[in-house]
């Protein structure tokens, strides 16, 4: 039996090696490699396209691994594909195919590499759906293809308010790669099934923001906002809304987080929009310091952990968030809160919520039913991230103010120890903490004895959350004042 | 007239030639099938071959939410890349035990461990350990820095630690512990010395 496992587990040994360096190449080719995005209900991805004699291919079993139970054999010239109970048979070097029991031809001829099925792109339209049993829409100039009803719409409505904003209403949470360039804002959605409006091209009749351009291309799709000014764009309302406004002169007024999806303190901003009607038309551009940013994890459908049948991670940190800022507050602290309902964001979310308002310390809330009292977390830094001149590595953005945060992490586990809630300091693999760039850390709170529901003791959350108010407010002459 | 030895040799020579393309065939078909999902909870078990060595081992304990440095010896080959693999498979074993102190999922297992760069490993973990992990920053924490401590205090020379779940990149083991990195080991050496 031995003998005939070993020769089969170092051939899956070398073929994991190779899989791996294929991967590696892959991250490591150039931008403008040939990809056809994937957007399916299980799923988004995307696969490589191989040019062959002129004509664009594609891995019919990369394409499909992701969806569902695949499999194939070879034999000979042979290819046969088996996707869940639907067999598929190619030959190397033909155009005839079958595929459940049908016969028909491809634009060109199927092609074997290496055990690698090869289908020529213009036939992933018509082959597919014989499959997978379902719908499918490909667009191949774009090279973006749609599998069952996945596709976000947006619109989009200028208000005439001074300065005007450009709101975009998503169907869906949305999370693209903002740039900005001289008279223009591009927004590029890699993951997002973003799909075109009516037109492509959107004006407005206004000199601040003329227009706006919808446009794909190798499976990203991209909208350019046109201005006059320096735009920048705000996010809220999950991710479904994307407010796009003339950028804040630094001179009159700093960056606010006017568009973060947060509670504040009566002092704070006005809340984020929810709806393009509700975009706070005319609000002036005052500078807010916040000296505090409270991030309750999870959130939404990220449950964080679940206790038992009803109580979640995610709606302790809520109430737990909730009594910290009174605290803070109470002791002349201003506090943004980035979660004050059942909502979700993305770690990056957070880290450019928290960055934006540039507090004085940002505090993620975390809970647990291991152990007891409380853990206090600063970032466990990862390797690499080089900051070239003013541009600051994303994954160890916290490295200059890490000694701050651990000073930040001592001050908190003192007011603990003093209030006799067991503590410990850790540093910890958690983001955001590594993306946030001033004072950071995460309190994970553990139940007070070994019941998990005395998480929810009003006594005992207000007790955690005035030993952190406490600590923050002592550490305050060395943490220093708002950026 | 050819002579009778050598029309036997050549017959042999053609049944050999043969003989082994079939089995070449049978073997190439094999490693295209889909392999069976795993029955038994626990790793796969090292192999007999190879000498006993001592090494130690960073065990997590969740009852005090600690890391303990166990010494053990466990067969280990020669191959620098398969020993890691094995020191990984004897330590998941650890966690797989009836007496666990750090219980993980069962069916949790090591697929490989890839030491493609000098200085770089990549540990390729199976979806039922991240799965079925148990989430709380603590309880991810301690999982993480036990297997990246125990790999680099053991396996000389590994600078950067990335772990994969099924070969693909994760975000988070169990929603808290960062997978999206590649982790310095030196960094995690001082987190395992605070967590002892």
């Amino acid at each position: 039996m031995l003998d005939q496992i070993h020769p089969l587990r170092h051939a899956r040994t070398g073929f994991r090696i190779l899989s791996l360096l294929f991967v590696l190449a892959l991250s490591a080719g150039s931008a403008d490699e040939k990809k056809i995005a994937v957007f399916s209900p299980a799923a988004t991805y995307s696969i490589t396209v191989i040019d062959r004699d002129g004509r664009e291919y594609a891995g019919l079993l990369e394409m499909l691994e992701p969806l569902g139970k695949v499999s194939s054999i070879i034999d000979g010239p042979r290819w046969t594909l088996r996707y869940n109970q639907i067999d598929a048979e190619f030959t190397n070097g033909k155009k005839r195919a079958r595929v459940a029991g049908h016969e028909f031809d491809l634009p060109a001829n199927f092609l074997l590499e290496n055990g690698r099925g090869l289908v020529p792109v213009a036939s992933l339209n018509y082959l597919l759906p014989r499959i997978l049993g379902t719908a499918v829409n490909f667009n191949p100039a774009a090279r973006r293809f749609f599998i069952g009803n996945v596709a976000v719409h947006f619109t989009a409505q200028l208000t005439r308010t001074t300065p005007p904003r450009l709101v975009m209403t998503f169907t869906a949470p949305v999370n693209p790669t903002v740039a900005t360039e001289p008279g223009h804002l591009r927004m590029t959605f890699n993951r997002q099934p973003l799909v075109a409006p009516g037109t492509p091209t959107l004006t407005f009749d206004d000199k601040t923001i003329p227009s706006a351009t919808y446009s794909e291309s190798n499976g990203l799709s991209e909208i350019a906002v046109n201005g006059t000014v320096p735009l920048m764009a705000s996010f809220s309302n999950d991710g479904r809304t994307i407010t796009v406004a003339p950028a804040p002169q630094q001179a009159v007024a700093p960056p606010t987080p006017a568009a973060a999806p947060a509670g504040t303190s009566p002092a704070g901003v006005a809340a984020a929009p929810n709806a393009p009607g509700a975009v706070p038309s005319a609000a002036p551009l005052a500078p807010r310091h916040f000296y505090a940013v409270i991030d309750a994890a999870h959130g939404g459908e990220d449950r964080g952990v679940t206790f038992n049948g009803k109580l979640t991670e995610k709606d302790v940190t809520l109430a737990l968030a909730r009594r910290l800022r009174q605290e803070l507050e109470s002791r002349g602290i201003p506090t943004l809160t980035l979660r004050d309902s059942d909502s979700n964001l993305t770690l990056d979310q957070r880290a450019i919520f928290a960055n934006t308002a540039h507090p004085v310390v940002y505090i993620a809330l975390h809970a647990s039913a291991a152990g007891k009292g409380a853990r206090i977390y600063t970032a466990l830094l990862p390797s690499g991230g080089e900051n070239n001149g003013p541009f600051v590595a994303w994954d160890t953005a916290q490295s200059a103010m890490l000694a701050s945060s651990q000073a930040t992490a001592q001050g908190v586990a003192a007011e603990f120890s003093r209030r006799q809630i067991q503590t410990r300091t850790l540093s910890a693999p958690l983001r955001p903490l590594n993306n946030v760039t001033s004072s950071a850390i995460a309190v994970e709170v553990a139940p007070p004895d070994t019941d998990v529901t005395d998480l929810t003791l009003p006594a005992y959350q207000q007790n955690i959350a005035s030993a952190v108010a406490s600590g923050i407010a002592a550490m305050r002459d060395r943490l220093g004042a708002p950026r | 007239m050819i002579p009778r030895h050598l029309l036997i040799a050549v017959g042999v020579m053609l049944l050999a030639v043969l003989v082994l393309g079939f089995y070449a065939g049978r073997v190439r078909n094999r490693a295209n099938l889909p392999l069976p999902a795993a029955q038994d909870a626990g790793p796969v078990a090292p192999p007999a071959s190879g000498p006993a060595e001592r090494v130690t081992l960073y065990v997590a304990h969740d009852d005090a939410g600690v890391l303990r440095a166990h010494a053990a010896n466990i067969p280990l080959p020669a191959a620098r890349q398969q020993r890691a693999e094995e020191l990984l498979r004897a330590l998941l074993g650890a966690y797989l035990a009836k007496d666990s102190p750090h219980p993980l999922a069962p069916g949790s297992e090591l697929r490989a461990v890839y030491l493609v760069d000098p200085g770089l490993a990549v540990i390729d973990l199976n979806s039922a350990f991240a799965n079925g992990h148990r989430s709380g920053v603590l309880e991810e924490e301690l999982t993480v820095t036990s297997i990246i401590q125990t790999l680099t205090a053991n396996i000389p020379g590994i600078l950067r630690v990335k772990i994969l779940v099924d070969g693909h990149d994760r975000d988070t083991l169990a929603g808290h512990a960062d997978l999206s990195d590649v982790y310095d080991a030196n960094a995690v050496a001082q987190l395992a010395g605070q967590l002892q």
